[in-house]
């Protein structure tokens, strides 16, 4: 019973996200909103961590198998993609170089400022 | 082999579970990167369709249904991002900065690549979201009309290229603070580059799993105004 309530909240949530996606005109997944307002009724109070943690833990450890259907469906793309791998890999690759880098040097800064700022306050 | 199976609901739910356990199973005794999950179960599912002569779509006819469970997965996400609170208010400067421009230095660089290698629209649009969690990737790249099975490739590319690279990169750019470690790592490899920040340490895991979230909110809001770019 304890699971089923739990994925009666998150399934509300859920819908909720989706109805958001169809009501407004922006382009940010139902599954995106219904992120948000999961974070803010946790946040606010309004749903306990206890009301949902069981499942939704399950269904976070669970989610790489969700995507084995679209991974597969590459299989019928075979000979439009076939000439387009190894670019498509080097975008992969570039790109997420750069993103580590970017975000590791830009965080950094901002951290040894703050600690250097905090460091002066206690003088 | 494909007329006994069509119309079989249950062929394609067993066979994605299946595979799925036997890519755990190869993980636990190999826990290198490159057996990921995921990846073992995909590559099964192809060899045993095309050995057995079994159309994608008798396949996917059960497989479509555990994909259903996107929305509610990805709701989920908050679980996690809301038990990092005090962690998210202690570090929030350092988190949306270092976060808000790694996801611009990502729109960028794809940008970048994708024009100088001449990818046309429909693949840009596929890569756009690839270095986020795969739930919110695949909702971006539906919004902007990508091909969701490119997306979900090139986010599990990106995962294990970012988690075998963790390490030398960090040290390259001399990226030493662990919070701005665990950053780099979720940011630019999702939940794969997260078992690989919880390998160096607890804070690195903490900051890790927050950047996924906080990454695939912020891709949400960027990754359309690039779209653009490359119709």
């Amino acid at each position: 019973m304890k699971y089923l309530k739990q994925l009666m909240i998150i399934m509300a949530v859920s819908f909720a996200g989706e109805l958001l996606n169809r009501l407004l005109p922006l382009p940010v997944p139902g599954s995106v909103y219904g992120l948000l307002i999961m974070f803010l009724c946790l946040a606010s109070g309004l749903i306990k961590l206890e009301q949902v943690e069981e499942a939704g833990t399950f269904l976070i450890k669970v989610m790489p198998a969700l995507f084995i259907g679209p991974c597969v469906s590459l299989m019928t793309m075979g000979g439009d993609l076939a000439g387009k791998l190894i670019p498509i890999l080097a975008v992969c690759l570039a790109s997420t170089v750069a993103v580590m880098a970017v975000t590791g040097l830009v965080s950094q800064a901002v951290l040894s400022r703050k600690a250097k700022k905090e460091g002066k306050a206690h003088e | 082999m494909n007329e006994w199976l069509q119309g079989n609901l249950y062929f394609g739910f067993f066979l994605a579970l299946g595979t799925y356990v036997i890519g755990l199973a190869l993980q636990k005794r190999f826990p290198y990167t490159i057996f990921n999950p995921l990846l073992i179960s995909s590559v099964l599912c192809v060899a045993v369709l095309l050995i057995f002569d079994i159309d994608y779509e008798t396949f996917d006819a059960g497989a479509e249904h555990i994909t259903y469970f996107l929305t509610p997965c990805t709701v989920c996400l908050a679980i996690p991002m809301y038990k990092q609170l005090k962690v998210l208010r202690k570090n929030l400067a350092a988190i949306l900065l270092g976060i808000g421009s790694g996801c611009l230095a990502a729109a960028l660089s794809i940008w970048g690549m994708c024009a100088l290698l001449g990818l046309d629209g429909e693949i840009y649009h596929s890569l756009q979201p690839k270095s986020v969690t795969t739930a919110i990737a695949m909702g971006v790249a539906e919004e902007l009309g990508g091909k969701t099975g490119i997306t979900v490739m090139a986010v599990v590319v990106t995962g294990i290229f970012g988690a075998v690279t963790a390490k030398l990169v960090c040290r390259l750019f001399r990226i030493k603070n662990p919070v701005a470690i665990g950053l780099a790592c979720g940011n630019a490899a999702h939940a794969i580059g997260t078992s690989r920040a919880l390998e160096f340490g607890e804070v690195e895991g903490a900051m890790s799993s927050l950047a996924v979230v906080a990454a695939g909110i912020i891709t949400v809001v960027l990754a359309p105004l690039f779209a653009g770019l490359i119709p």
